[in-house]
């Protein structure tokens, strides 16, 4: 009986484990090899260089800029997506806008159905000191506008992208604590209020404490996501001016496939592989508490 | 009296939120409708004759095959990880054998792989495949990134429908294929049609992948020709802005259409239960 088991499992599971192991598994052994080498794909030459890309790597300013960067979107992603998203979940699901919460859950949602590349163009547009909308509104507020451009320099570019980002998927958490908050059990709101709580301790001592699991399970996933950050900057900016948005996801695809230094880019590969699969382990106990 | 002003409050602060969010998508709807001249001089104002031709210059400009390709890849891509995985997840559910361990933790693995740090790799092995400047190179590796989580969503499900339905179905001497196909995948339908909108939500957004694996103009999707047509037509901008408004309007429509479907699937990943 096992020994049939085994052997239509196998025939069910084969299709998608060949993939998985092909495409998802193989490349990061790979990468690890050739992260000890000094190649391109124009040269022929492919030279053993042990830690060499490493040390490099850590000696290397823009892989800090890049770093700091992949930190000020994780910060900005978990304030937004997980501490304004619950906060903007848990006054729409307050009794007085139930009947308002379908609209406005679903015009905060749009932004999240559109590309990246078309959110990306978008704003990049509305805040060009030329044609954007932006420097003109604040100019109406009285600011003075003439040497602001958001993506264009160097100090406000990350932030800009993040804010941006913030801007699309917001929505989209709301939407997901929205969901968790509506699987609380409703009688422990009533009692609650029998015992005569406001909003603000019903969210701390239930909101928060019944759906802990949903927030957690995100907040990873929000972290996960800054740090694989590419396509926003890759869109807007591309890691510019100079380097200073860069990620290093758009840092990674730069020094290899712009300047061909791809034993140097498999160690850059490498190192966003150990951040994530670190946080990913986070993520699986999480599920394993939710099971539970 | 206290309860009426934060009321108020509320719906100030969220009605501020919605014309943040409004702002931008209103903007990118009027200015399709513009000249690049009213773009510039009056960017607040509306067209003072709407040009729709704008959107048909976009779709001949090339939007229109972009899209094609992007439907293609996309429908494929789905189809094949949702298949796949609809399959990879009946033994793990609802078999019993040796090895089931390390193929649940494969599956869990593939959840935390970035897409970023094996690019490198995957751009050389479909170099030497010969499938560099393909979109079947494209379907392959866009399907493979969904499998983990398709096969997880489903794997769960499955396990939630009741054991005695295919004990008596095995006692009448039913195959397992049969099981699998006449009880499990008809009962499991909500979630993997869930599973494929959030797939399909994926790929038809991928860009990273579609960037270095494409180099052929016309074969090229969505996300990346929009790049393209940026870079190509800078003088040009309300054909741009008229070519993001057609490439938005699949997926905006779809969603109106499956609003329950898309809200499952996305929050069946987060939220059990």
């Amino acid at each position: 009986m096992r020994k049939r088991n085994q052997k239509t499992a196998a025939l069910y599971l084969l299709p998608a484990m060949l993939m998985v192991i092909v495409i998802l598994y193989v490349p990061i052994f790979i990468n690890l090899y050739e992260s000890l080498f000094k190649w391109g794909t124009m040269s022929t030459s492919h030279k053993f260089v042990g830690i060499e890309n490493y040390i490099r790597l850590f000696k290397d300013e823009i892989f800090y800029v890049a770093l700091k960067n992949n930190l000020i979107f994780t910060v900005m992603s978990v304030i937004f997506q997980i501490g304004g998203s619950l906060l903007i979940a848990s006054v729409l699901e307050a009794k007085f806008l139930r009947k308002s919460q379908n609209f406005f859950r679903t015009i905060y949602f749009i932004p999240s159905l559109l590309m990246v590349t078309v959110v990306g163009i978008t704003f990049k547009m509305i805040v060009s000191p030329s044609i954007g909308i932006i420097n003109p509104m604040l100019e109406l507020i009285g600011i003075d506008a003439s040497a602001i451009d958001l993506l264009g320099n160097a100090s406000s570019a990350t932030m800009t992208i993040a804010a941006m980002s913030q801007w699309q998927y917001v929505g989209y958490t709301v939407i997901l604590f929205i969901v968790a908050i509506q699987n609380i059990p409703a009688e422990l709101y009533e009692a609650a209020e029998i015992d005569g709580a406001g909003a603000v301790r019903k969210f701390f001592s239930i909101t928060l404490p019944q759906i802990k699991n949903t927030i957690l399970i995100n907040t990873i996933i929000t972290i996960t996501g800054a740090i694989r950050e590419y396509d926003e900057v890759f869109v807007t900016t591309n890691g510019g001016p100079g380097h200073a948005s860069e990620t290093l996801a758009t840092y990674l695809y730069k020094v290899g496939f712009r300047n061909d230094q791809m034993g140097y880019a498999s160690a850059i590969a490498f190192f966003i592989f150990i951040v994530t699969f670190i946080i990913g382990l986070m993520q699986m106990k999480a599920y394993e508490l939710d099971e539970k | 009296m206290a309860t009426k002003i934060s009321h108020i409050i509320a719906y100030i602060i969220l009605i501020l939120l919605a014309i943040i969010i409004l702002i931008p998508l209103a903007w990118m709807l009027i200015t399709g409708f513009k000249t690049n001249q009213e773009m510039f001089l009056s960017p607040f104002a509306l067209p003072q004759e709407w040009h729709y031709e704008n959107y048909i210059n976009a779709w001949n400009q090339g939007i229109g095959t972009y899209l094609k390709n992007s439907v293609i890849i996309t429908v494929l891509a789905t189809a094949l990880s949702t298949f796949v995985s609809c399959l990879a997840a009946y033994p793990l559910a609802r078999l019993n054998f040796r090895s089931k361990k390390i193929w649940v933790y494969l599956v869990l693995g593939g959840l935390m792989l970035a897409p970023q740090s094996s690019v490198i790799s995957l751009f050389r092995m479909v170099k030497m495949a010969g499938l560099y400047d393909t979109q079947t190179a494209l379907v392959l590796i866009d399907a493979a990134f969904r499998i983990p989580f398709a096969t997880f969503l489903i794997m769960t499900f499955y396990r939630s429908i009741s054991y005695s339905l295919d004990e008596s179905a095995y006692i009448d001497g039913a195959s397992t294929w049969q099981i699998f196909t006449g009880i499990i995948v008809p009962l499991s339908k909500p979630i993997i049609a869930s599973c494929a909108i959030v797939s399909f939500r994926a790929v038809w957004n991928e860009l990273m992948f579609a960037n270095i694996m494409l180099q052929t103009t016309s074969k090229k999707t969505v996300p990346i020709g929009l790049m393209n047509f940026q870079g190509m037509t800078t003088t040009n901008w309300t054909l741009v802005v008229a070519s993001m408004v057609i490439a938005s309007l699949p997926l905006v429509i779809a969603f109106l259409l499956l609003q329950k479907q898309f809200v499952r699937g996305l929050t069946a990943g987060s939220v059990k239960g």
